[in-house]
């Protein structure tokens, strides 16, 4: 229970910091509108959506042929393939390469598998430097913090607090709550960074394996700047971001940066499929793509749970969920905060550290309805909240069952034995009513922030024969 | 790490025969419009991500770069020498006065990416062609236009010829058949380099180029 406990003061922090609240309500409002405006027509919408999750399900389907295939046009087209069961191994293989080269520098375009690796804690243990570049993830590695969301991982801060941070950094640079300044600043700073990187490293949106391409989303530049000026490029990323086809790509895209962001399309959309050929003048001389698994495979093994493989990061589940909304992206301890992460971490890190992030949910069913790729979380976080409990140890979910206790156990079955014997049921129901004053004002934590229910003197049952309703 | 990728496949596969198949119909429609129509949806998506697009014709559009440049105050242009747009620049710049600097290094960038990085005002390539639907130009670097030049100056000013504009990517790589071969490196350009990472508020200029200027020739 213990990871509950932690749980609840994370949130009552984060329920209690007002500045906080407002961070979020601000930014989370503005992304819920600028998604809406970006579909003005419902029903092209959901036709676009329909087509989205059936492109990743067959890509899911079909995954190991699949990676394959993208492993054998990768290879061809001059990409170094390789493979990594565990963070640890993507990171060693991310590490030799480094020592190969000699380099010490790395510059870092966004990457949630990156920090899913705690990559830049694993290099510099070893005397690497690693700069993030995305101006958010750079914020947040200034601040040494972890990412409050997936597509704006500083959203957490207001200009002022970054206005502060930028000086305590960076004394040089003048002052300034300006936003455009500050983002220009960190041009300024960033440039010469990029300019020195002897590694640059990269995540992937989709990887295609029909042609060994490689996808990358992004508006700032600084994705293309770590994939084009240093001589090495090494991109991470999970292995269920395989696509079968090229023209998988459009649908996919449209619905990412509308669902994201409400943009049409992002500023930059990056397609790498070989390194420097011979007569080329820029661009890596050789590029190298980590697949990792971290127990995807071991999620893809249920047959409803791996609907969770879909997803595209687009962050629009938890744009749009009143308990991410609220707390924020830090309170849920998990890397991928809100209704996907809830979804996604207690499957790849065990039910018994993070099943707490099912029960963090109203069941609303926002998430479920904005999903580009139609992945109906409430029903998967309904899921776990059943594996968490279930002791009959068939399921291939981590830390299944380990939420259970005897004591509630025991209730539900006392419960339902209650309901299947109208004997015992009559009687309970009558005796309810008989003690119905006796019931306390105060039962715990449920009437904290509720009045205590009241039975009535009279049960449905006993009202409806009164009524001459003899046949219940 | 071969013993890596078995365990993965061998994981997927274990499962996999259980996975039905998808009925998956890729098939796609192409919006009805003529060529004036994705003129007009090119230019009006370019423009609201602040791209600035000046249409031009075939004939007029080297003075026209002239006179931008000369009005910008730049102090100097890199183009291609052996590029598709050199001899309209070259003649242009012979004809013109007091443009700014052409330049050209007809090596590998490695050996000049300080001046790349640091002294470079403004870049002008060519484009494949572009998407009327989302605004988006489409860029396949050459030996001669390479990857850098539309990144690293902080203006990249691209030419952009209305024939080649398709309705939406998806006409793009049916009609130019991707599948078959794809280059180094494609990329979809739609605006000046951007973050929305502060407070959900757009800045422009953050890692790539800080004014994006299209030459649209009709
Ligand atoms: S689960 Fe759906 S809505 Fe949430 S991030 Fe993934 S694709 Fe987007």
């Amino acid at each position: 229970m213990q990871q509950k406990a932690e749980f609840d003061q994370r949130v009552q922090e984060a329920l209690n910091n007002p500045q906080l609240r407002s961070n979020f309500r601000i930014a989370m409002d503005g992304l819920m509108e600028k998604r809406s405006n970006a579909f003005p027509d419902k029903s092209f919408m959901e036709e676009l959506r329909v087509l989205g999750s059936k492109i990743r399900a067959n890509a899911l389907a079909k995954q190991p042929e699949l990676l394959e295939q993208l492993e054998a046009n990768c290879t061809r087209n001059g990409i170094q393939v390789h493979w990594a069961e565990t963070i640890e191994q993507a990171n060693r293989i991310v590490l030799e390469i480094m020592e190969r080269h000699n380099a010490t520098r790395m510059i870092k375009g966004k990457s949630m598998v990156s920090e899913e690796m705690e990559m830049n804690h694993f290099l510099e243990a070893q005397g690497k430097s690693c700069i993030e570049s995305d101006l958010g993830e750079y914020i947040i590695q200034l601040d040494h913090e972890t990412p409050s969301h997936i597509i704006a991982p500083a959203i957490h801060k207001s200009k002022q607090e970054i206005a502060k941070l930028f000086k305590a950094k960076h004394p040089d640079i003048p002052y300034s709550e300006d936003i455009e300044t500050m983002t220009r600043s960190a041009r300024q700073v960033l440039r010469s960074k990029f300019y020195e990187a002897e590694i640059g490293l990269s995540g992937v949106n989709f990887a295609v394996a029909e042609t060994g391409t490689l996808c990358l989303v992004e508006n700032e530049g600084n994705g293309r700047m770590c994939t084009t000026v240093p001589p090495v490029h090494i991109a991470v990323t999970g292995i269920e971001k395989v696509l079968e086809k090229l023209s998988d790509v459009p649908p996919l895209l449209k619905l990412l940066t509308r669902s994201a962001s409400g943009q049409h399309i992002s500023t930059y959309f990056n397609m790498i499929s070989s390194p420097r050929k011979p007569g080329e003048r820029d661009g890596p001389k050789e590029v190298h793509l980590v697949l990792l698994d971290n127990q995807r495979s071991k999620i893809y093994e249920d047959d409803e749970l791996f609907d969770s493989l879909r997803c595209i990061r687009c962050g629009a589940c938890m744009n749009h969920c009143p308990v991410y909304t609220r707390i924020g992206g830090h309170a849920y301890g998990s890397l991928i905060p809100g209704p996907i992460g809830s979804c996604i971490e207690p499957q790849k890190f065990g039910l018994d550290k993070f099943g707490v992030l099912p029960t963090a949910s109203t069941l609303c069913g926002a998430c479920g309805e904005v999903c580009p790729v139609k992945i109906p979380l409430p029903k998967l976080l309904h899921r776990l909240r059943y594996e968490q409990v279930r002791d009959d140890h068939t399921g291939a979910t981590n830390g299944q069952g380990s939420q259970r206790s005897g004591k509630e156990a025991m209730i539900w079955k006392l419960w339902s034995w209650a309901h299947a014997n109208p004997a015992v049921y009559r009687s309970g129901t009558r005796l309810a009513s008989l003690f119905r004053g006796a019931i306390p004002n105060k039962i715990g934590p449920w009437t904290r922030v509720r009045t205590a229910p009241k039975i009535a003197p009279k049960s449905l049952h006993q009202l409806a024969r009164e009524e001459g309703f003899d046949h219940e | 790490m071969s013993k890596a990728r078995d365990n993965i496949l061998a994981r997927l596969r274990a499962r996999n025969a259980e996975k039905p198949p998808v009925d998956l119909d890729r098939g796609f429609n192409s919006p009805d419009w003529n060529r004036q129509q994705r003129i007009e949806l090119f230019c009006k998506a370019m423009r609201s991500v602040r791209t600035e697009v000046h249409r031009v014709t075939a004939a007029d559009w080297p003075e026209q770069l002239a006179k931008l440049v000369k009005e910008k105050q730049l102090k100097n242009l890199l183009y291609a020498p052996a590029g598709p747009l050199a001899e309209k620049i070259e003649s242009a710049w012979r004809a013109g006065e007091e443009l700014p600097e052409l330049v050209t290094r007809e090596v590998d960038v490695d050996g000049w990416k300080e001046e790349l990085f640091f002294d470079i005002d403004a870049a002008i390539t060519s484009t494949r062609s572009a998407i009327a639907e989302v605004g988006a130009m489409i860029l396949w670097p050459t030996p001669e236009e390479p990857r850098t030049f539309s990144l690293v100056p902080p203006v990249h000013i691209a030419v952009v010829e209305a024939d080649k504009l398709h309705n939406t990517f998806a006409d793009a790589i049916a009609n130019e058949n991707w599948q078959d071969g794809m280059p180094t490196n494609a990329l979809l350009i739609s605006g000046p380099s951007k973050s929305a990472d502060i407070e959900q508020t757009l800045a422009y200029g953050v890692h790539g180029p800080v004014e994006l200027i299209v030459l649209l020739i009709e």
